[in-house]
């Protein structure tokens, strides 16, 4: 068992930095407001070191304080699925070995979401942060249908296309747009038998994989994933569902 | 701070993107769309909707068979209301509600038809004028202060809630607001109707919402002493309908650009070519500045191989908001802090795109966006790339400084991060207000070699697209690394050819002013 709490300057000195505003109007009223507000959320030695207006009707604050709570790190098991990405030519390698046919990817930013930045940077040619995109592997046939693609377009073309990795994209999450949208998806693919056939995968820069895993999804890409980091997961999760259906 | 440009090669980049519209100018002016016509009838006082929230300006397109359409709608609805004596609100719901058939009106000899809509062609154009002279006369009371003018986003989805984000952001300094649209607005075929407080990543532009968030800045411009300018989008398949609203609420700004529909939304370009060149004449009359989106280039492909790229797309926007009628004085061409931070020397790169633009374009009021791409979680590492962007801007005098938001990787901004930005960009500008002009560029150096590199590459790439034309070159995936077929895309049903008897009272209303620009 190892206790952990937030480090300042001293072991376990629990310190901890937080900024918010108040619709309220500054005064030092506001700043007593802020500090007993922080002291209500369990923190000690509460410090507004910093309050002032910021429009009419709005004043900010920044605010230190010690927490008196604890984690026990030896209890938390680190949630990455794939921790250790192969390169693009072992993957390609991967493919041919274990499938002896190229491999069907189609990813797409669906629902109403018109930001492709993930999809591109893990599907596009040239990729992300030097790692080259999907596009590029020999051994994968990868799609990528851009921004604005309904849940029902994206399945229709996957069966088209028998795709064997599905990803999908969300960007925007205002009002919980991305969980609508990713939970369609998966219940389209169940509805339509195509779900077992597939690896279904959703990346975003708040996706968590614990998140993708409770909707359903195979796994779940966060942000500053790399595309050999996707692929590497789904060619190992694609041969186990493939032995599953031999067997 | 002044680079050698090449004056000779600026001019023939200029040259190339007159090559490059000519042929699309021909047949822009061999076509319309339908939501140039839909824009015609809201000029003319068309709004409302019909039946399950179908806007009454698209139930009466959708009532006109091809052949009719080629006529222009303005030829029906003059002819409705010659024949029925209904004001034009009425003349349209009658013709919406098939009470009046179209194929009646044949018989109206069209210089009844145009007669009839002399009086609301003239009240039109007299309220854009209006409204045009109205931002002139605040402006003179209530100057804005110096650029960079410092523009904010709003984007909760519920207009009244942006009132209050954008109020309270101009009291923290702001001097433009934009509202952000909904997520999905741009290939809707239709503008959504009335005030709206339901929207994703952002608040659906409409007339009503436009209202209220100009009454909202009025207010305080009266309050603060300087006047606050309002932005919107007119981008996407309802650009002319967009233009045409904002120049009858005065908004002061919009997103408007020749061809980011085509690449970044797969609006097909035929589509857009027609829509903004309509888009344009209007924004021309109205007084509104544009803001092109070469930002776009960057944030989906490499910053330092795309710069050639965001000149190249900036001689293209300049050239076409000629053609359309706009002065130099309303072309807010863009660019955008999007270099790799990781990047030796990358503020030097930046430096040099900035100033070559400011150089090349020296009245255009240049937009100049913050950092997004390389924007994590990390809001520390964030500020500090926003305060390099805004000591870039103020120091090559870019025109409309984009404020980024520490958290624009993270969340829609809160009304604490407006604040904390705003605060930034007015400490590093006020610092180095004047820094630009007491340094001179080394010759030779990184900024120097950098910027003849790229209007060097600028000119290689017009030069191709030049000999291939712009919708081949746009297929050949010259821009952005994107492929669009001319007669690919969302929209392309919307296109049709002018009969011999098309009449588009507007476009007649609005060539002199063109003709007077050019």
């Amino acid at each position: 068992m190892r206790l952990v709490r937030p480090y300042g300057d001293t072991m376990d000195d629990g310190a901890v930095q937080l900024s918010f505003t108040l619709p309220m109007p500054w005064s030092e009223a506001a700043d007593e407001a802020a500090r007993q507000l922080v002291a209500k959320m369990g923190f000690a030695d509460v410090a507004v070191v910093d309050g002032r207006p910021i429009a009419s009707g709005f004043s900010f604050f920044v605010v230190y304080a010690r927490t008196p709570v604890s984690v026990d790190v030896s209890q938390i098991a680190a949630d990455v699925p794939a921790p250790h990405a192969m390169s693009m030519d072992e993957i390609d390698d991967f493919v041919r070995r274990e499938f002896g046919r190229k491999l069907v990817v189609v990813g797409a930013c669906i629902g109403t979401d018109a930001h492709t930045v993930g999809i591109d940077a893990i599907m596009n040619m040239k990729g992300y942060r030097g790692d080259y995109g999907l596009e590029r592997y020999r051994e994968l046939s990868a799609v990528n249908l851009g921004s604005q693609v309904s849940v029902e377009e994206l399945v229709r073309f996957a069966r088209e296309k028998s795709a064997d990795v599905i990803l999908a994209s969300q960007v925007v999450t205002q009002k919980g747009s991305d969980i609508t949208n990713f939970t369609a998806l998966a219940e389209l693919l169940e509805a339509e038998g195509l779900r077992e056939r597939v690896v279904l995968l959703c990346g975003g820069p708040r996706v968590t994989n614990l998140l993708a895993q409770e909707l359903g999804y195979d796994a779940g890409f966060g942000r500053g994933t790399l595309p050999s980091e996707v692929a590497t997961f789904f060619v190992h999760r694609l041969k186990e569902k493939l032995r599953h259906v031999r067997v | 701070m002044e680079l050698r440009v090449d004056a000779a090669r600026i001019d023939r980049c200029r040259a190339l993107a007159q090559a490059i519209a000519d042929p699309i100018y021909r047949f822009i002016a061999a076509h319309s769309t339908v939501s140039v016509e839909r824009a015609v009838l809201r000029l003319l006082g068309v709004d409302g909707v019909v039946g399950e929230e179908v806007p009454l300006a698209n139930a009466v397109v959708d009532r006109l068979d091809p052949a009719r359409r080629a006529s222009g709608a303005a030829r029906w609805i003059g002819a409705a209301i010659a024949e029925t004596g209904l004001d034009v609100a009425e003349a349209a719901r009658a013709l919406a509600d098939g009470r009046v058939d179209v194929s009646s009106l044949d018989v109206t000899p069209p210089e009844i038809a145009r007669g009839a809509l002399r009086g609301l062609v003239d009240a039109a154009m007299a309220r854009v004028r209006a409204r045009r002279a109205e931002r002139e006369a605040l402006l003179a009371r209530l100057p804005q202060g110096e650029p960079p003018l410092l523009y904010v986003i709003v984007a909760s989805g519920n207009i009244y809630e942006d009132r209050t984000a954008a109020v309270a952001a101009a009291e923290a300094g702001a001097q433009i607001i934009a509202v952000i649209r909904s997520t999905g607005q741009s290939l809707l075929d239709y503008v959504p109707y009335g005030a709206t407080t339901e929207g994703f990543g952002g608040t659906y532009a409409t007339q009503e919402n436009f209202r209220i968030m100009r009454a909202a800045l009025d207010d305080v411009s009266e309050r603060l002493g300087r006047y606050v300018m309002l932005t919107n989008y007119a981008s996407g398949l309802c650009m002319p309908e967009i233009a045409a609203m904002a120049a009858l609420e005065r908004l002061d700004m919009l997103l408007n650009d020749s061809m980011y529909g085509i690449l970044f939304r797969d609006i097909n370009m035929k589509r857009t070519f027609v829509d903004q060149h309509f888009s344009r004449m209007l924004n021309a009359a109205a007084g509104i500045i544009i803001n092109t989106g070469e930002d776009n280039y960057l944030t989906t492909a490499d910053a330092l191989e795309q710069a050639p790229a965001v000149l190249a797309s900036q001689f293209i926007n300049e050239e076409f908001a000629h053609r359309a009628g706009m002065p130099d004085s309303q072309i807010g061409l863009g660019d955008a802090y999007e270099i790799d931070p990781d990047v030796t020397d990358s503020f030097l790169y930046q430096v040099a795109q900035a100033q070559l633009a400011r150089q090349i374009f020296p009245h255009a009021p240049l937009k100049y966006m913050p950092p997004t791409k390389h924007m994590t979680g990390n809001i520390f590492k964030g500020h500090l790339m926003n305060a390099m962007f805004n000591l870039t801007s103020v120091m090559t005098g870019q025109s409309i400084h984009l404020c980024g938001m520490l958290t624009e990787a993270i969340h829609t901004p809160f009304l604490g991060d407006r604040a904390l930005s705003l605060e930034n960009a007015r400490y590093v500008m006020n610092a180095a207000r004047h820094l630009g002009e007491e340094i001179a560029i080394r010759p030779g150096g990184v900024i120097a070699s950098r910027a003849r590199w790229v209007l060097e590459e600028c000119e290689r790439r017009l030069e191709r697209v030049a000999s291939v034309g712009l919708m081949a070159a746009i297929e050949a995936r010259a821009f952005a690394d994107v492929s669009r077929a001319p007669d690919g895309g969302r929209g392309i049903e919307g296109v049709f050819a002018k009969g011999a008897d098309y009449w588009n009272p507007f476009e007649e209303a609005l060539s002199p002013a063109v003709g007077a620009a050019r």
